[in-house]
């Protein structure tokens, strides 16, 4: 009954949803504007930290690669340049399955096994997240077979870019060098903006040394990405600002000609204008191909050139050093004449060979049965041993040190060149602290003809040549002429460097040495008389020998009966400039085993003065009728000078000269 | 039914019902009218949200039509046939529920959907109608307020189904089965005592809780919580959803301009998290436009309920409109970080199929007590 009772009281229940129904309702309200508040919040008093979080979601700012400074040589024929080249590239982070990707690239674009090593190389070395070049140099077609299928590939993309490229080859490679990709290494290294927007930078020479310039400034763009950073629109561009252009010492003409009279020897040849240090031609060979190194060099290539015994990549006129043999008997007559040991009339009589005092070791001239006797200027000309023995003994290692260091021996020339070796110029400290032993007499005898410890690259060699020529006076190498601004094309000249004089108590000794060192080309007799005798100019030069004999060039090849006579082989060496009297150049030759410094070194720097002074060469190898750009690899023939009837090399184990 | 129990409306005649059905419509012009406003505020949000589908925007508007479709036939019959169908209605979604637990699909992950070669559906979308329908009919043949034993029933009732969806697992359905359900017990005039000792028990009962959830499940407390501290994991979805929200100010940044969505930052843009597309392009503005909708909608459907005629479909017309209102709260709640994330959408404007038609149908059965109304005072 009760229940029926409650249940008949509609009324009540009525009432009782009505109050509940208001409570819902305000409940409702309340909980509307709970949200209401939440969204003010958001959307009003916290805006702009959302705002700014939005727009760092999909807003990107990546730098734009500079455009890279050109490389021309004195005379404004390009060295290096950009060329323009779609470029295929992968973000290796982005990729999900690298090898099936690859596969399938494979079908649209050309791709050898050499830009697959090559490109899985570079993945292995550079940062997950950054762009690696997989092709270069896309066709047109390819690109567009690309861009058709490109939604089948997250990572990869086809980039219209520059490529660095050089018009001229090998020629001059050393000198220029060449741009790779960023190594990890290097990017920890270098300050963080320097490399933004890059995917190379340079590795050696003149592009390695000069970067700061050449690169530029890296430009700045936004773009809008989605949030699986696809780029879908450009949002804003700046420009970066271009790297300048250089424009070298380098005669390119002059280059070339240098590079082919030294023909097939592997070497050096530094030539370099005295008056300024401007450096004229520098080679070193055998070259190499620096594209191999733009598009990105694969390990088994790379590998190749560094285990090629004649070591291409090693650039021999700064990194070689090389024994300066009978080429430094010019400085060591000056020395001589420094300290009156000598004067200009002085005779020795060379009977072939000579002991020290208190000892019974013969010290041999090359000469296998003596010059006679000779004055200081015959001395230098038929480059006797016995003569150049007595004014080192005389001077005693000590001042020959301090001499010879007045020139720069044993310090790097700080030509503006990566990795350049410092020679050795030895002394009785050097040898006490490197060797805990005292200097012996003999060790002097040695160091007066250029041998023993005394280790000089082809760039001092030249270097010191042109200090001779200059009378002692001297500026510091360097490759790089003037800097030129991309746009307006306004050029900077690059300040010379002009090194301390050379102090010597007689200035009439400079042209005592240099009258001498004219003998030497101008004086039938003369170890250079042959290749100068014709020579419109005056030039004073010095041939030489070095000994192969603690050199490691070639250690790593097993003697074979074939290779055995060439190897050991002794370096030939010439140092010369002209004219004599108002020099305009100077030339440091170094031939590797070329035997002979008389026959093969001085050619080569003939040809060079020719090139350089007369604007053609007019040398004629003997026996040779067609114009002599192509030297002949083959030693010229003798002509009527006894120096060259070919020393007995066994009897002369210490040193031999021509 | 015990014929006893029946209240007095039910005693008329049916042929006037009969004849009233080719008289009138049956349909509620207010409701109706917000209901379109609202839909088609969402079918211009999907465009955008969807990135400019064209494709989802006709499906979505195909599934509008359908629910309004059945919400005018819903709306035809009397609420009396409701209350007689209410029981079996139940049963039936609660039998589909079990099916489903035993044969049905697995779709990411979760076993809802039962296939029956030409139709395949949710049954726990009929159970979103048939709670309401059901506790309503059981609390009008009750005294009210309820006594202990129709709570232990009511509960009972609630409870079966909601465990069934829970491990289905869809926690967000499940949630709102328990909310229409606790809503006709509430409107049926649980005392307040219940109400507050029910809450102190879960309060009470949340440190037990907190102990016994896995890891994965206390990390995305710790993600609602604070979801900056996991911003690319578990906390991703709130931290866009929040910066495409707080990015869009007051006036927001344009119809089709929001970079959030576009852009493929903000997921599940176009169905549970729309609102946050909604708010970036639109703004404060437009979203205190589209609550001050929603709210309207809740209003009149309170305003039906309360001109209703009988405990059921008092009981029924507010257990709806307040489910309603908690379907919006929840889903702004977590687009904006108030709630943690469970699968709710927003209802008329996320893009999706059954919620809609089940959810028209429900104001198909109130355009029913408030259209059928009338015949009574005649």
């Amino acid at each position: 009954m009760s229940r029926h009772d409650k249940l008949k009281d509609l009324h009540r229940e009525k009432e009782t949803f009505a109050a509940r129904t208001v409570v819902a309702a305000c409940v409702a309200l309340l909980l509307a504007a709970t949200l209401s508040f939440r969204l003010f919040d958001l959307q009003v008093l916290q805006q702009t930290y959302y705002s700014t979080r939005a727009d760092e979601n999909r807003m990107r700012l990546s730098a734009v690669a500079p455009v890279r400074g050109l490389i021309y040589d004195r005379n404004g024929a390009v060295l290096a340049q950009n060329t323009p080249a779609f470029v295929l590239e992968l973000v290796p982070e982005e990729v999900k399955q690298l090898d099936d990707t690859l596969q399938r690239l494979a079908k649209l674009v050309r791709l050898d096994d050499i830009d697959v090593a090559r490109f899985k190389e570079r993945v292995r070395k550079t940062p997950r997240y950054r762009a690696v070049p997989l092709r270069t140099n896309l066709s047109l077609e390819e690109v567009a077979k690309f861009e058709i299928n490109r939604y089948d590939f997250d990572g990869v993309d086809v980039t219209a870019g520059l490529t660095r490229s050089y018009p001229l080859g090998d020629t001059a490679a050393h000198v220029v060098g060449y741009v790779g990709g960023i190594t990890e290494d290097e990017l920890r290294k270098a300050p963080e903006p320097a490399f933004r927007g890059l995917s190379q930078i340079g590795k050696v020479g003149v592009e390695k040394s000069h970067e700061d310039l050449l690169r530029g400034e890296p430009g700045a763009k936004v773009i809008e990405a989605n949030a699986y950073g696809r780029p879908l629109r450009e949002l804003d561009y700046q420009q970066g600002k271009p790297g300048r252009n250089l424009i070298l010492t380098l005669d390119a003409k002059v280059q070339m000609v240098a590079e082919q009279a030294l023909g097939d020897y592997n070497g050096a040849v530094v030539a370099i204008n005295p008056q300024n240090g401007e450096i004229i031609a520098l080679v070193s060979k055998p070259g190499f191909n620096p594209h191999l190194f733009g598009e990105g060099i694969d390990g088994k290539t790379y590998k190749t050139l560094l285990d090629d015994p004649n070591r291409p990549l090693y650039n021999r006129a700064l990194q070689g050093t090389y024994p300066p043999g009978s080429t430094i008997k010019p400085f060591m007559a000056l020395a001589g004449l420094e300290y009156e040991v000598i004067d200009a009339n002085h005779r020795e009589v060379c009977n072939g060979q000579m002991s020290l005092p208190g000892s019974s070791r013969k010290y041999r001239c090359w000469k296998r049965h003596g010059h006679g006797s000779l004055d200081m200027a015959a001395g230098v000309a038929r480059s006797c041993d016995i003569y150049f023995y007595n004014v080192a003994i005389n001077l005693g290692i000590d001042r020959i040190q301090g001499f010879l260091d007045q020139f720069g021996l044993g310090r790097a020339t700080d030509v503006d060149l990566p990795l350049e070796k410092a020679g050795l110029l030895p002394s009785r400290e050097w040898k006490q602290r490197m060797r805990k032993e005292s200097w012996y007499p003999g060790e002097t005898l040695n160091v007066g003809i250029g041998q023993g410890y005394l280790t000089v690259t082809p760039l001092q060699l030249t270097q010191i040549t042109a200090r001779m020529a200059m009378r002692g006076d001297g500026f510091k190498p360097h490759l790089v002429r003037a800097t030129q601004d991309p746009i307006s094309l306004a050029t900077d000249a690059i300040a010379l460097e002009p090194l301390p004089a050379i102090q010597n108590r007689h200035k009439a000794d400079w042209e005592t040495v240099v009258h001498a060192m004219q003998q030497v080309t101008q004086v039938q007799g003369g170890t250079a008389f042959a290749t100068f005798k014709d020579a419109p100019y005056t030039v004073a030069g010095k041939t030489g020998s070095a000994q192969v004999a603690g050199l490691k060039q070639d250690e790593k090849v097993a003697p074979t009966q074939e290779s055995l006579p060439m190897h050991l082989r002794d370096h030939a060496l010439f140092i010369a400039f002209a004219p004599a009297d108002n020099p305009q150049i100077a030339i440091g030759v170094i031939a590797e085993h070329g035997g002979h410094g008389a026959s093969v070194a001085a050619p080569v720097a003939r040809q060079i003065m020719d090139q350089y002074l007369l604007g053609e060469i007019r040398y004629r190898a003997p026996g040779t009728p067609a114009p002599a750009v192509a030297v002949p690899a083959a030693p010229v023939p003798a002509v009527a000078i006894p120096q060259q009837a070919a020393p007995p090399d066994a009897e002369l184990p210490d040193t031999e000269d021509n | 039914m015990n014929p006893l129990f029946q209240p007095l409306t039910s005693s008329r005649p049916q042929q006037q019902g009969l004849a009233d059905w080719f008289g009138r419509l049956h349909l509620d012009l207010w409701l109706m009218m917000l209901l379109a406003s609202v839909s088609a505020l969402g079918l211009i949000v999907l465009y955008s949200a969807s990135g400019h589908s064209m494709p989802t925007v006709m499906n979505q508007s195909e599934r509008l039509l359908l629910g309004l479709g059945v919400m005018a036939a819903a709306a035809q019959a009397t609420p009396e046939m409701y209350r007689a169908i209410a029981p079996w209605f139940y049963s039936m979604a609660t039998v589909l529920l079990i099916l489903t637990l035993l044969l049905g699909d697995h779709a990411k992950g979760a076993q809802r959907w039962l296939d029956f070669g030409v139709v395949r559906f949710q049954p726990a979308e009929f159970m979103k109608l048939a709670m309401p329908l059901c506790v309503a009919s059981f609390l009008h043949g009750r005294p009210l307020p309820p006594n202990v034993s129709t709570i232990a029933i009511t509960l009972a009732l609630i409870g079966l189904p909601t465990v069934l969806i829970a491990v289905q697992p869809d926690l967000g359905t499940a949630l709102l089965i328990v909310a229409a359900g606790g809503f006709a017990l509430y409107f049926g005039g649980l005392g307040y005592r219940w109400i507050l000792g029910a809450l102190a028990a879960i309060g009470a009962a949340l440190p037990v809780l907190w102990t016994r959830l896995h890891d994965y499940q206390r990390q995305r407390v710790l993600t609602f919580l604070d979801p900056e501290t996991d911003p690319l994991g578990t906390g991703y979805h709130i931290t866009q959803s929040k910066i495409a929200i707080g990015s869009g100010g007051l006036f927001g940044k344009g119809w089709l301009n929001g970079t959030q969505a576009k852009l493929d930052f903000l997921p599940e843009s176009h169905t549970d998290f729309i609102f946050a597309v909604y708010s970036e392009e639109l703004g404060l503005m437009g979203v205190l436009f589209l609550i001050g909708l929603y709210l309207a909608i809740v209003g009149r459907c309170l305003y039906i309920a309360v001109r209703a005629q009988d405990t059921f479909q008092r009981l029924l017309a507010g257990a709806l409109g307040m489910t309603f209102f908690i379907y919006i709260f929840i889903n702004m709640g977590m687009v904006i970080g108030l709630l943690p994330v469970v699968g709710v959408p927003l209802p008329l404007v996320s893009y999706g199929g059954t919620s809609t038609v089940s959810l028209l149908a429900g104001f198909g059965m109130l355009m029913s007590i408030q259209t059928h109304r009338k015949l009574l005072a005649s």
